[in-house]
C-alpha cells in the first residue's frame, strides 16, 4: 500500500461555502410517494441539499469565497502564498486551468504555483497529499488547497439513482511550513479498472460532443439520462466503498501505529448514511464519534471532508486539540485515508452566497 | 449453512416472519428493492467476506444458486 509521512506540515485552517439555495428531498416528485420519499431519506440520510440550480453560482466561485474569508481569518499577506492547488471535476472551462484563474481572482502573487487537479469524492485527500508535498521541504511555506464541485450540474434531473444525493460546496484548507510539526499520515490507491462505474461518457476528448450527446436513454430502474450526465453504477460504488475505506483506515493505523480508539472524530466522505454506517460497523469505532453533514447538505463529493469539519467541528477545533482520522472514496476509482492532528485552527462558519 | 443463511437473507429482506425456500426467486419479493440489494452485498461482505460482482451477481436468480455461490466461494 501507498503509505506517506508528510512531515514539517501544519493544517491551519479551513473554511466552507455552499450556495443558499436549498433543494429539500422531502418533496421531490421523482422519488416517488410519500413512504419511497420516507424510505429514501431515512436510508440515505440526506434530507436535502444545497444547489447551484437557477443561479451562475459555480465551483470556483464558492472556493473562492472560502479562501478569501480563511486568508482574512488567518491574517495572511497574499503575497506569501507560494501555492494554491485546485481540485475539481468542475471547473470553470475545458482551458485554462481554473487554479490560473484563482490566483487572479485572488490576487496571488505570480511566483505562486497553481495546479489543477481531476478527482471527485477523494479529491481532499489526494489534494492534501499534494501539497503537503510540495511545502514539506519548506521551499513553499504558505498553501493554499481549493477543493470542491457542483456536482448537481452533471446530474440528470431524471435520475433518482443519484440526483437527490448530491449537493453543491467549495472549500479552501490552508497548510503551512513548520519545521518540526508531524504533519500528516496519508494513504492513498488507485483502482482504473473502476472508471466506468461513475462517468459523463461524452464531452471529453475520448467521445467528444456530437449531436447524440443529448439525446436521452432510460435504464432498467427508469432512471432517464444523457450522455453528457453522470452515470453512476450505484451497488458497484457501494461494493467499493465498504470494502476499500475500511481497509484503508486500518491499513493506515497500523503503519503508523495509530490507536484507532484514541481517536477522537473519524470525518469520512458523505456519501450517504447507509454506505457510512455498513463502514463504520466494519471499523467498530463508536458512531458518537463519526459526524454527518449530509442530513444538510448531501454528497458533496471533494467537499464532503473540510464541510462536515467546518459545519460540525468548527469550535472543537477552534478550541481543542483533536486527533482526526479522514478517508475518502470515489469516482477513478480513488480512495484514501489521512490521518492529523489539530491544534489552534482557524475555522470560520459554512459562507452562504 | 444453509439455515444460517437463510436466516441472514431473510433478516436483509426483513422477511423474518415469512417463508424462504431455496427455489425462490427472490427477485420475485416484494421487499426486493435497490436497497435490498445493497444490504445483501453488505451482508455476504461481512458475514462471508465475500463480494460478489454486479455483473455476476445479475446471474443469479434462486435463494439457492445465491447459496450455492456463497458455499462454492468458500471453499476456494
Amino acid at each position: 500500500m501507498a503509505f506517506q509521512h508528510f512531515k514539517n506540515i501544519k493544517i491551519q485552517g479551513f473554511a466552507a461555502c455552499v450556495p443558499k439555495n436549498i433543494e429539500s428531498n422531502e418533496n421531490l416528485e421523482l422519488l416517488g410517494n410519500p413512504d419511497q420519499i420516507k424510505n429514501f431519506i431515512k436510508s440515505t440520510g440526506i434530507k436535502q441539499r444545497h444547489t447551484v440550480t437557477g443561479t451562475s453560482i459555480r465551483t470556483s466561485d464558492m472556493c473562492l469565497a472560502s479562501a478569501e474569508k480563511l486568508i482574512e481569518e488567518l491574517n495572511w499577506d497574499k503575497s506569501e502564498i507560494d501555492c494554491l492547488i485546485f481540485v475539481s471535476q468542475t471547473g470553470d472551462y475545458i482551458f485554462p486551468a481554473t487554479s490560473c484563474i484563482l490566483q487572479n481572482k485572488l490576487g496571488l502573487s505570480n511566483d505562486c504555483f497553481t495546479l489543477d487537479i481531476s478527482l471527485g469524492c477523494s479529491g481532499w485527500i489526494h489534494g492534501m497529499a499534494t501539497i503537503a508535498g510540495l511545502i514539506q521541504n519548506g521551499g513553499f511555506k504558505k498553501g493554499i488547497l481549493l477543493v470542491g464541485d457542483t456536482s448537481t450540474m452533471t446530474k440528470s434531473p431524471y435520475d433518482k439513482s443519484s440526483y437527490p444525493l448530491f449537493g453543491d460546496a467549495g472549500t479552501a484548507t490552508a497548510i503551512e511550513y513548520v519545521n518540526g510539526a508531524d504533519g500528516i499520515k496519508v494513504h492513498t490507491s488507485t483502482d482504473g479498472k473502476g472508471h466506468e462505474a461513475i462517468i459523463i461518457p461524452d464531452g471529453g476528448f475520448r467521445n467528444f460532443y456530437s449531436k447524440d450527446s443529448e439525446t436521452y436513454s432510460v435504464d432498467e430502474d427508469g432512471n432517464k439520462r444523457n450522455r453528457l450526465q453522470t452515470f453512476m453504477d450505484g451497488a458497484a460504488v457501494f461494493t467499493f466503498g465498504i470494502t476499500k475505506a475500511p481497509r484503508s483506515v486500518m491499513g493506515l493505523a497500523k503503519e503508523y501505529n495509530i490507536n484507532l480508539d484514541e481517536v477522537d472524530q473519524f470525518v469520512f466522505h458523505q456519501a450517504n448514511k447507509f454506505m457510512l454506517e455498513k463502514i463504520v460497523r466494519k471499523l467498530k469505532i463508536p458512531s458518537e464519534k463519526v459526524p454527518y453533514s449530509l442530513n444538510e447538505y448531501g454528497n458533496t463529493s471533494c467537499s464532503s471532508i473540510p464541510l462536515t469539519i467546518v459545519s460540525r467541528l468548527s469550535e472543537q477545533v477552534k478550541n481543542e486539540k483533536l486527533k482526526i482520522m479522514t478517508c475518502a472514496f470515489g469516482v477513478g476509482l480513488s480512495w484514501g485515508s489521512i490521518y492529523f492532528e489539530t491544534t489552534d485552527i482557524v475555522c470560520p462558519k459554512v459562507i452562504m452566497i | 449453512m444453509e439455515s444460517k443463511f437463510i436466516e441472514l437473507f431473510k433478516e436483509v429482506l426483513e422477511k423474518e416472519e415469512q417463508e424462504m425456500n431455496l427455489s425462490d426467486k427472490f427477485r420475485e419479493y416484494e421487499e426486493w428493492d435497490s436497497l435490498a440489494f445493497l444490504s445483501t452485498i453488505a451482508m455476504l461482505d461481512e458475514e462471508y467476506e465475500i463480494i460478489i460482482d454486479t455483473d455476476e451477481f445479475k446471474k443469479i436468480e434462486t435463494v439457492g444458486e445465491l447459496l450455492d455461490e456463497v458455499k462454492a466461494r468458500l471453499s476456494k
